[in-house]
């Protein structure tokens, strides 16, 4: 039987089924970090058995840490005890922890694909739902939540329903100025922030197959941002290519094995899917988002529209009400207050190059705070060798230490009530980086360039 | 887990679509270690204004907190896969959600805390939200057994979707973990026959 992709390293992973329930999945890579593990730790401390497989678990700590000073112990109490909670639980149950000050510290999803700890098959679960990013090397990898996370500590599996799936094919040449951001936030806008809800998406198609791996990563990260479980791309020689030479990447006779494996990771010629959509690379432009959710974006010189798709007038307007902004409006030219250039989604060394071309030998607009977070200590190392961090800082920058950061404000790194921040996360919620702050999503060049100039801009005005 | 038992109460209507998880539990308060207190946090920032003031308009606030069942918009529970937000509704007292769909991860997180959540059909779910505002006193029961919502009056009777495994367990307080556990040897064999 002709299987899809997302088929082929489902079955792989399926130890049982339960008649009219879940099945058993096996889970190959299990990453933790400080916020949602401390109670999944203590559920296996207090049923009194051993973390399954610590051979299989990765620590980080990236949520709430300070982005400033990470040499000093860090000043907030609540955090500073749940990065030290991670420490200890770590140390207890024999976890490799890649904590504050250790040189591959950084965002889980930015540390895994680096690290070579990501690779193509496997299944990958992380207290975190933007595990979705890992899906760019053909792997099943998606979030869960805090009792899974027990589980899955416990037993190395997970009871999962398998969810539909649903193929989403790009084919045709991108235009310039569009960059991966673009394209997975005009895909949100057209099937909306529900529209994947029960699905795992495979993306594919000529446009897909021509980015690079980060570009892909950001794609696969914000298939939650449409409801999907979970995002994947069919591993390719780009894959293959990025992953060579990582640091726990198989290596010699062993990668070439796994790469032989790795080419039958691709969707059956017939396979069938629960549900086809296709754009055509053409129709996609810049892109970024004006309400509180992410399906709520337009094309970057487009009008703020009056509806927008699976919500009520209602919900719409009080989105609008809380960005302090009108339908009919253009969002371009508009003055911004913050530029946060960082978090999983676009934090890795390629959109920072991205970021410092068009930022070099120009300066900030003076009424403008933009904050660089690199991904990870190994994003930050390669910034500084190439001299990014110098192009940053003498634009007026502020070029900061890896974590999430102003992704979800967990830190100290928060967005002032009423202000206006071009952001290249993931997540435009209402007081996601901060209470009463407001978000516009949009790709790395864009925040770049609107930091430069102060206001909303169009990076095809200037290329 | 505690094991679910029949229900009676009125409803609490949340008739706001696209509820992300940062709104039901802000991620500045997922800084503690235990599972503990998270409901006096739920919906902080609809509930309290900036300054700290009680937020008057805002359902919670106007409406009495007894209530077992919250009643919500289309896509509830969007957003972060933080526990913490099935955690929070819990402890604020509620047992039940009812919207015409869910998020898929929070949905897990409900039904493996006690927290039964089930989906209608929109159209009922707008009927039961203008019924409730006519009479917000009306009491619902749910039955887990006969998988039965209805209202006190009779008016509204609709039967609901749950997976016998995930009904087995609520009903019995079992915990996938458990479950798991006792599947331990099938785990190992699978490992040792593929090589993990
Ligand atoms: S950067 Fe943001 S979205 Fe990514 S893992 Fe951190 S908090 Fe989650």
């Amino acid at each position: 039987m002709s299987k899809t992709l997302f088929d082929k390293v489902w079955d792989e992973h399926i130890v049982d089924s339960i008649p009219n329930g879940p099945s058993i999945l096996y889970i190959d890579k299990h990453l933790i970090h400080e916020v949602t593990s401390p109670q999944a730790f203590d559920g296996v401390v207090s049923r009194n058995i051993n973390v399954m497989r610590p051979d299989r678990t990765i620590a980080t700590a990236d949520h709430n840490v300070p982005t400033k000073n990470q040499h000093l112990p860090i000043k907030e109490e609540l955090s500073r005890k749940q990065v030290e909670k991670l420490t200890q639980n770590c140390n207890k149950h024999n976890i490799k922890l890649y904590g504050l000050g250790h040189k591959y510290q950084g965002i889980v999803h930015v540390i895994g694909p680096e690290l070579g700890l990501t690779l193509p098959g496997m299944t990958i679960v992380c207290g975190d739902s933007h595990t979705s990013t890992h899906g760019a090397f053909g792997s099943i990898a998606f979030g869960i939540g805090t009792s899974e996370v027990e589980m899955v500590l416990s037993t190395q599996c997970l009871l999962q329903n398998k969810p539909k799936t649903m193929k989403i094919e790009i084919d045709g040449k991108l235009n310039k100025g569009v960059y991966s951001k673009d394209i997975i936030l005009y895909i949100i806008s057209k099937i909306s922030a529900s529209g994947g809800t029960g699905y795992f998406v495979e993306y594919s198609g000529s446009a897909i197959e021509s980015l690079s791996m980060e570009s892909r990563m950001t794609i696969c990260n914000m298939s939650i941002e449409m409801g999907a479980r979970g995002g994947m791309i069919a591993p390719d020689e780009i894959t293959f290519e990025y992953i060579k030479g990582k640091e726990f990447a198989p290596k010699g006779d062993d990668l070439n094995n796994k790469i032989n494996y790795w080419n039958s990771l691709r969707s059956d010629k017939d396979a069938k899917y629960d549900k086809i959509i296709k754009f055509k690379a053409e129709d996609i432009e810049p892109m970024i988002t004006y309400g509180t959710n992410p399906g709520m974006g337009i094309k970057i010189d487009e009008k703020i529209p009056d509806f927008t798709l699976n919500s009520s007038k209602n919900s719409f307007q009080k989105s609008l009400d809380y960005m302090g902004i009108n339908s009919g409006e253009k969002l371009k030219n508009k003055k911004i207050d913050y530029v946060f250039i960082g978090s999983c989604t676009n934090s890795r060394i390629e959109d920072l190059r991205a970021a410092a071309k068009i930022i070099q030998g120009k300066n900030k607009s003076s009424h403008v705070n933009a904050w660089v977070i690199p991904g990870s200590k190994s994003v930050e190392k390669i910034a500084v060798k190439e001299g990014l961090d110098k192009i940053f800082i003498k634009a007026g920058f502020d070029f900061r230490q890896p974590g999430c950061s102003a992704c979800l404000a967990m830190n100290e790194d928060k967005i002032p009530k009423d202000k206006y921040c071009l952001s290249t996360s993931n997540r435009n919620f209402e007081g996601r980086q901060g209470p009463g702050s407001r978000t516009f999503l949009a790709s790395p060049v864009t925040a770049a360039l609107s930091a430069i100039n102060g206001y909303v801009s169009d990076v095809r005005d200037y290329i | 887990m505690d094991k679910f038992k029949k229900i009676t109460s009125i409803i609490t209507p949340l008739d706001i679509e696209n509820v992300d998880t940062d709104q039901i539990i802000p991620a500045r308060f997922l800084k503690a270690v235990s599972r503990d207190g998270f409901g006096e946090n739920l919906f902080r920032d609809w509930r309290y204004d900036s300054n700290e003031n009680l937020n008057k308009d805002f359902i919670l606030n106007t409406f009495p907190n007894h209530s077992k069942i919250l009643l919500a918009g289309r896509n509830f529970g969007c957003g972060s896969s933080r526990e913490h937000a099935a955690w929070a509704i819990y402890d604020y007292g509620f047992r039940v959600v009812i919207s015409s769909f869910f998020a898929d991860i929070f949905k897990n997180n409900a039904l493996n805390n006690g927290l039964l959540v089930f989906e209608l059909n929109e159209k009922i779910i707008h009927k039961i939200f203008k019924k409730i505002s006519l009479e917000p006193k009306l009491e619902f029961n749910i039955d887990l057994i006969t998988q039965k919502f209805y209202s006190g009056d009779g008016s509204v009777e609709e039967t609901f979707e749950i997976n016998d495994y995930n009904k087995t367990c609520l009903l019995n307080g079992f915990d996938n973990i458990d479950y798991l556990l006792s599947m331990k040897d099938k785990i190992l064999k699978f490992e040792n026959e593929t090589g993990r």
